[in-house]
């Protein structure tokens, strides 16, 4: 595939009246997607890598995250520390993100700056250099980021663990920032051969969303990432999810002051945008039971019942791999996650035997089609939503009808969705059971130097 | 799809409408204040009212009645309950927001600009201000949920830190206890309180009603009296206590966390302050311009003990805090806090460098545009400057305010409200307190 589709213009009038989205292929295979938005003189600047998690082998999980972080930290010719300053000195706003199915990385300036962020990405998409001295230090931050996001946040733990037995074969079940005994022995190697791997323009997707010509945008892509050549991508093996055949259970005893519970139901995730229907009607379900302040979930549990103090439910419809429809919720004082959990299934069992009002499906829909318009007041989601979408291996047509979509789900669909995919069989529960935080004792180092 | 060359077509697109950001303002009949930008570019409509009822208002012993007064707000008004008022607003796709912390209490509302949209949503945010039930039975259960949101927050040491730094930092002043309260304080909380606490803070003469987007200057007139005429007419609320400098201080509480979170202070500037831009763009090259600050290279890229490190002022209506925060694996607190301390107070004494110094205006003023790129980010611009009483022309001159910032003036700026040797330290992690 490389390099053989030349150049591929496709020009999307969006349904909802928003700018045109411009969607190139280069000839090294690099996407270049434009949004034009020209509200204020700014625009903002992604570079997404088809390279998250998921693509990590075990021993090594966290890679991709490490990855990320050494992309700051020099290449052949722009010393550590310069790229984030050279940005900075232009006004600019960057930083990165990974995620299982991803990497990006991004800049946020003025309109007529776009010149050195390309400049500096197409750089350290080839040129990037791996010194063992600073690999070391950075292994020592991203060990921090992991003490400090999970380790020490109950609920990160919950969510870590109950990934790592609700998947069995996806690398799914891995966390984003890696086991931490994998990131005690990770090399600069380990690093060096992931870059080697992934870091290639027909692995990556550029998008550029605000105050810009999509012309410019192309012409000035193709100076900067144009000359990178293409390399052959390692094949990449589906490890499709086995279908679970029974419940599964994991509770997690770390310090904490309240219970927690979450619960994950396998589900599936959009991949024919135009023929699938379930993904559509999941997020409607997902509404239904948590989409405003009285929605299902809340009315009875928090309001009524009064045995949460608060409730959600997500679903995410895309990704690269396997989805997951979740419902988390934190008991009441005196109220046990037992309870909490049957109160659920009760809600749940609702649906599946007597459906939603139309009330209720007609409400969903207002919000899906405000947020839509609410979405264009932020240049910087909308080229989330843009990356997201194609990173997933999703056209950007996908994301222009998806209100189209979503307001064609009849309250029978959700209905159904709910019967064939909240079942018991294809549930995960993961629950905190909190144990005693030390006491707390305070007292000054200094006595009586308290100003009171 | 349709995948053919339509170059054409993007010259068609209707050109950027750039307009400089006009800032209206005025005052109700009752006497609330009005800041306006009328903006078309997107059918959008977002609203702020803020009043001066955040936490700093709790009355002594009743530490988190303003947070549940404000929690309660939409929680039941004007007959319609709870789950009325969250259907009616979901039924047209606006979102009902909060702001709430030590000084402020708000309520923000986003709603489609379209007619029927728009006057549904304000119809509920007319109600939710002005009329607040306050049931019996929903405050028992909000505070029920306040109590539980406090204790959950408990495992957090993050939160840990922060509550015991403004407890460190302003010993008996208001601003000294958390936003949320106190568990045992809300516990004995009436319907009776709230509603007095909510008569005397949400009143016409206290509300800031910021207005940003698609609507006329009439109409926006025509939604804030309407808002404002329905309020109770207490006075304005009177100025808080000034807080008094801290001492030197340093408390170790112990947690069973795998890291230290460190935060290092002291009590810093008003809203109002001359000192405002000095210290603002000083910080940056301390520890508020991420990996381009002193803080960051030292604790962080040097030496890898911290995933984040920073430095901030935050101008609160009186003095607010100035801190420096880390977290570090438990084993190198001590060597991280020094690391930090030294940074902190070589910058004290010697002031940026020309070279720090010129990067950091360069990024604040180049990066300006950023700062009102949506409606969002203009309406939290207007709700500050009427909420501060800021020089209406504030986004006009922030540029020039930071330019004219120089060496000199950073280091008298921070010699003036910091002193190395009275720092407030708090440190929550490991197994015991030393």
């Amino acid at each position: 595939m490389l390099g053989m589709r030349g150049m591929l213009l496709a020009l999307l009038m969006v349904g909802s009246a928003q700018a045109a989205v411009t969607d190139v292929t280069l000839d090294n295979g690099l996407r270049v997607i434009v949004q034009e938005d020209h509200r204020a003189p700014v625009m903002v600047s992604q570079v997404w890598y088809r390279a998250g998690s998921m693509d990590e082998f075990n021993g090594t999980t966290g890679v991709a995250h490490v990855l990320e972080h050494m992309m700051f930290r020099g290449t052949k010719t722009v010393p550590p520390g310069e790229f984030s300053k050279r940005i900075a000195a232009a006004g600019g706003r960057e930083n990165a993100f990974t995620n299982r199915d991803h990497t990006a990385y991004f800049q946020q300036m003025q309109k007529d700056r776009l010149e050195l962020a390309m400049q500096l990405e197409s750089d350290r998409m080839a040129n990037l250099v791996i010194r063992d001295d600073l690999f070391a230090k950075e292994m020592q931050v991203v060990m921090e980021e992991r003490r400090l996001r999970t380790d020490d946040q109950p609920q990160s733990v919950v969510y870590e663990r109950l990934m790592a037995t609700a998947y069995q074969e996806s690398p799914y079940r891995r966390p984003v920032i890696g086991w931490m005994d994998d990131l005690q022995h990770m090399t600069a190697q380990d690093a060096r051969d992931w870059y080697a791997r992934w870091y290639v323009p027909n692995n990556a997707t550029l998008v550029v969303a605000g105050d810009v010509k999509s012309d410019d945008v192309i012409a000035m892509a193709k100076r900067y990432f144009g000359v990178i050549p293409a390399r052959a991508l390692p094949v990449r093996k589906p490890q499709d999810e086995p279908v679970q055949i029974g419940e599964k259970r994991v509770v997690v005893k770390v310090p904490a002051k309240v219970p927690y519970l979450l619960m994950a139901w396998h589900a599936p995730i959009l991949k024919d945008w135009e023929k699938d229907t379930a993904p559509y009607a999941l997020q409607i379900l997902a509404g239904v039971l948590s989409g405003n302040d009285s929605a299902r979930l809340q009315k009875s549990l928090v309001k009524i019942q009064q045995i949460a103090v608060s409730t959600s439910a997500g679903y995410d419809a895309v990704s690269r791999g396997p989805g997951m429809f979740m419902i988390d919720a934190t008991p009441a004082p005196g109220k046990t996650t037992d309870k909490l959990e049957k109160a659920i299934r009760g809600q749940i069992e609702q649906i599946q035997r007597d459906g939603i009002s139309e009330a209720e499906l007609a409400r969903v829909k207002a919000q899906v089609i405000a947020a839509d318009v609410f979405q264009r007041d932020s240049l910087f989601f909308q080229a989330m939503q843009l990356g997201e979408y194609v990173t997933a291996g999703l056209p950007p047509e996908a994301l222009a009808h998806r209100v189209e979509k979503l307001r064609a789900v009849s309250a029978g669909e959700v209905q159904a969705a709910a019967k064939q995919w909240l079942q018991d069989d294809q549930l995960s529960v993961g629950i905190l059971d909190p144990q005693a935080l030390q006491p707390q004792t305070r007292r000054p180092a200094v006595p009586g130097v308290r100003h009171d | 799809m349709i995948k053919t060359f339509c170059v054409a077509l993007l010259l068609c697109l209707p050109l950027s409408a750039q307009a400089a950001l006009t800032i209206q303002h005025w005052h109700t009949p009752h006497g609330a204040q009005v800041i306006f930008v009328e903006s078309h570019e997107l059918p959008i409509l977002d609203v702020s009212v803020d009043f001066p009822a955040g936490s700093a208002r709790d009355p002594d012993g009743q530490a988190g009645l303003a947070q549940l007064t404000h929690i309660l707000l939409d929680q039941g008004a004007g007959g319609l309950s709870d789950t009325a008022i969250a259907h009616r607003l979901a039924d047209v796709g606006a979102v009902l927001g909060g702001t709430f912390d030590r000084d402020r209490g708000g309520v923000t509302l986003r709603t489609l600009s379209s007619q029927a949209e728009k006057g549904a949503a304000l119809d509920i945010l007319a109600h939710v201000l002005q009329q607040p039930d306050f049931p019996q039975a929903v405050v028992k259960r909000e505070k029920q949920r306040l109590i539980a949101g406090i204790r959950e927050a408990e495992a957090d040491p993050g939160t840990v830190a922060d509550k015991a730094f403004y407890r460190a930092l302003y010993g008996t002043h208001p601003y000294a206890h958390d936003e949320s309260g106190d568990p045992v304080a809300i516990a004995k909380l009436t319907r009776g309180d709230v509603q007095t606490f909510y008569r005397t803070h949400y009143s016409a003469p206290n509300a800031v009603i910021s207005l940003m987007g698609d609507i006329s200057r009439a109409e926006a007139e025509a939604i804030a009296a309407r808002l404002a005429g329905g309020l109770s007419s207490a006075a304005a609320a009177p100025a808080l206590p000034k807080p008094e400098p801290a001492r030197a201080n340093e408390q170790r509480i112990a947690f069973p966390s795998t890291q230290s979170h460190v935060l290092v202070g002291a009590v810093g500037v008003a809203r109002n302050d001359p000192d405002f831009f000095p210290l603002f763009v000083g910080n940056y090259v301390l520890g508020g311009g991420g990996f381009d600050s002193r803080l960051m290279r030292e604790v962080r890229d040097k030496r890898g003990y911290a995933y984040s490190a920073y430095s901030y002022f935050m101008p609160m209506m009186e003095a607010g805090p100035f801190q420096l925060g880390l977290q570090t694996k438990l084993a190198q607190t001590d060597d991280a806090l020094k690391v930090a301390r030294t940074t902190l107070r070589q910058f004290i004494a010697d002031g940026p460098s020309e070279a720090e110094l010129k990067q950091a205006k360069d990024n604040l003023t180049g990066g300006f545009p950023l700062r009102i790129d949506s409606n969002k980010k203009i309406l939290e611009y207007l709700s500050l400057i009427g909420f501060y009483k800021l020089p209406l022309d504030y986004l006009d001159t922030w540029v020039d305010k930071v330019n004219a910032v120089d060496v000199a003036t950073v280091k008298q700026a921070f010699a003036r409200h910091i002193d190395p040797d009275k720092l407030v330290t708090v440190i929550v992690g490991g197994e015991r307190a030393r």
